[in-house]
């Protein structure tokens, strides 16, 4: 499966960021291959946007090292910058221009102008559905809009690598997919390769493989199937009117481990329907409700860092 | 340089639809000269004119004062659009970010000034149109001076809030000190001496004298033209400079 004599597009090693006292990133090392879609997941507080901070060339790392296109972030800075488009937690418009005016002055930055520019913005903007909308101001845009025009923005200039922060926070569930189909579409018509950060795990879920992130650490890193599957077997959620009572009852009686998540019971085991039959014939007068699922990213989070991904985001 | 015309075009193109700042800039000062002018007109003494006509080239420099600094805050909102940081991920360089910017603050600057000085007669005030075409030289100067420093400080902010307190307590005396205001024969010994090392003193000088012309009631206490032009040329290098060095250094 991996192709090893393939440069990676983006490298990073050991990377560590501090912050005065603060550690942001400690040691990372991770490699995306070309073509990829990359998902960062974590906790707000994990470390992503500093990750996503380095490799946008706008942060230099206080150790370690990291490359895109095999170049050094710190050096190779400018170099970089032609080659990469960045979408921002906030979309990266002027509110007092229209959409076509943003896009020239993007295109300008890049050194795009006249009929090239002009090619440029119509397939750009045709392609997320927003060129019948190119004379709207950016401030009459509803939120989905603005995003799909911001991603417009990010890929103007043909970029081989885009880096998405955050892209889809704050879009209801149907322009969310609207923006992920946006993005799919640049990867398989440009072959564009796409690193984004994310704390929604459906967001996660569409990505070929996931890093995730907590505390400054890499924790995992896989295809979301395989982590799943890492995780093994299948997950029950109950709802008892005593939970710590029943998670101690669980793991006396049927010897399975059981941790106390948000006030619900949650039971890792291989047999998931035999094990529910036998909590709800054993405790069925305690249980208020009762689920069976297959593992989810939340899960793995869970497994590979022993706290909900809620609390990490509290802290 | 298509990049810094770019980002001069924005600049002008946000002014031009954001009508309510082109209004403020120009009305407040308008309005201060109309108020304060009319009121201290009997009580003041100095030179040969009327108050009205001293508080002129004052009102013009404020003019440049508000336009460069509202055109500046807009690297504040940009900090919170998004907007600075696609720039920054952009390949052009740190110094055509500065000076696409800080051009834009000062040609709308210029804009409003020109406006004002053509509004000289509809106010009353005697201006003769070589006296209003050397004045450009140094409204320039001024307004390329402010717009840096302006630049400097909303670089640093991380509100606008924050600029307008700046803005109240720092920019706003320092025109009052300026020789906009009074002249610094009448102040006090310690006032003076600020005046004299306020950069601000140099760009008013240079204004009012090419205003009136070389008229010898005005210039009366004041910095030579050549010295006034200096200051306010080598001040408008400094600020250009200093808003080079601050985005150099964030990182």
């Amino acid at each position: 499966m991996l192709l090893f004599n393939v440069t990676p597009v983006i490298e990073v090693e050991g990377l560590s960021r501090t912050y005065g006292e603060r550690t942001a990133l400690a040691g990372v090392s991770f490699a995306v291959r070309p073509g990829e879609v990359f998902g960062l997941l974590g906790p707000n507080g994990g470390g992503k946007t500093t990750l996503f901070r380095v490799l946008a060339t706008l942060l230099p790392p206080s150790q370690g090292s990291a490359r895109v296109f095999g170049m050094d972030v710190v050096r190779d800075a400018d170099a970089i910058r032609r080659r990469i488009g960045v979408v921002f937690q906030e979309p990266a418009l002027d509110r007092h221009l229209t959409v076509a005016e943003n896009l020239r002055h993007q295109g300008h930055l890049y050194g795009l102008s006249g009929r090239g520019l002009r090619a440029r913005m119509e397939e750009a903007l045709s392609r997320l559905g927003l060129w019948e909308r190119r004379d709207d101001l950016v401030s009459r845009l509803s939120g989905g809009l603005r995003r799909r025009a911001d991603l417009a923005r990010g890929a103007l200039h043909g970029p081989d690598l885009l880096l998405l922060d955050e892209a889809s926070t704050g879009l209801d569930p149907a322009a969310r997919r609207d923006f992920r189909e946006g993005l799919h579409r640049l990867r398989e018509q440009d072959g564009v390769t796409i690193l984004l950060t994310t704390h929604l795990m459906d967001e996660a879920e569409g990505c070929d493989r996931v890093a995730i992130l907590d505390g400054g650490r890499l924790v995992a890193l896989d295809s979301p199937e395989a982590l799943r599957r890492s995780v093994g077997g299948e997950v029950i959620r109950v709802q008892a009117e005593a939970p710590g009572r029943f998670q101690q009852e669980v793991r006396e009686r049927f010897g399975l481990e059981a941790q106390v998540i948000d006030g619900a019971v949650r039971v890792t085991c291989e047999d998931g329907q035999g094990v529910m039959l036998g909590l709800l014939r054993a405790f069925g007068e305690q249980i208020a409700s009762i689920t069976l699922s297959r593992p989810t990213l939340e899960d793995v989070f869970i497994a590979k860092t022993g706290h909900r991904f809620q609390e990490a985001r509290e802290s | 340089m298509l990049a810094v015309w770019t980002l001069w075009l924005r600049e002008l193109v946000r002014f031009y639809r954001d009508r309510h700042r082109m209004i403020g800039a120009f009305g407040q000062p308008l309005l201060f000269w109309l108020l304060i002018g009319s009121g201290f007109g009997g009580s003041f003494q100095a030179g040969g004119g009327t108050y009205l006509e001293y508080l002129y080239p004052g009102t013009l420099m404020l003019v440049l004062l508000f336009t460069a600094i509202f055109s500046t805050i807009s690297v504040v909102e940009d900090r919170r659009e998004g907007f600075l940081q696609s720039v920054l991920v952009s390949p052009i360089p740190r110094s055509g970010l500065v000076l696409g910017k800080v051009l834009g603050g000062t040609t709308m600057a210029l804009l409003q000034g020109v406006i004002f000085l053509a509004l000289a007669a509809a106010l009353g005030i005697s201006l003769r149109p070589p006296a209003a075409v050397s004045a450009l030289g140094p409204v320039f100067l001024v307004a390329f001076g402010m717009t840096g420093l302006g630049f400097c400080i909303a670089w640093r902010m991380s509100s606008t809030a924050g600029f307008h307190a700046i803005m109240n307590v720092f920019l706003m005396p320092l025109w009052l000190l300026s020789g906009a205001f009074f002249p610094r024969s009448g102040a006090p010994a310690w006032l003076g001496f600020v005046m004299e090392v306020n950069p601000m003193t140099y760009g008013m000088s240079a204004l009012r004298q090419t205003l009136s012309a070389g008229s010898s009631v005005q210039a009366e206490g004041l910095p030579s033209l050549p010295l006034s032009l200096i200051v306010t040329a080598a001040f408008a290098a400094f600020t250009f400079f200093l808003s080079m060095v601050s985005v150099r250094r964030q990182k």
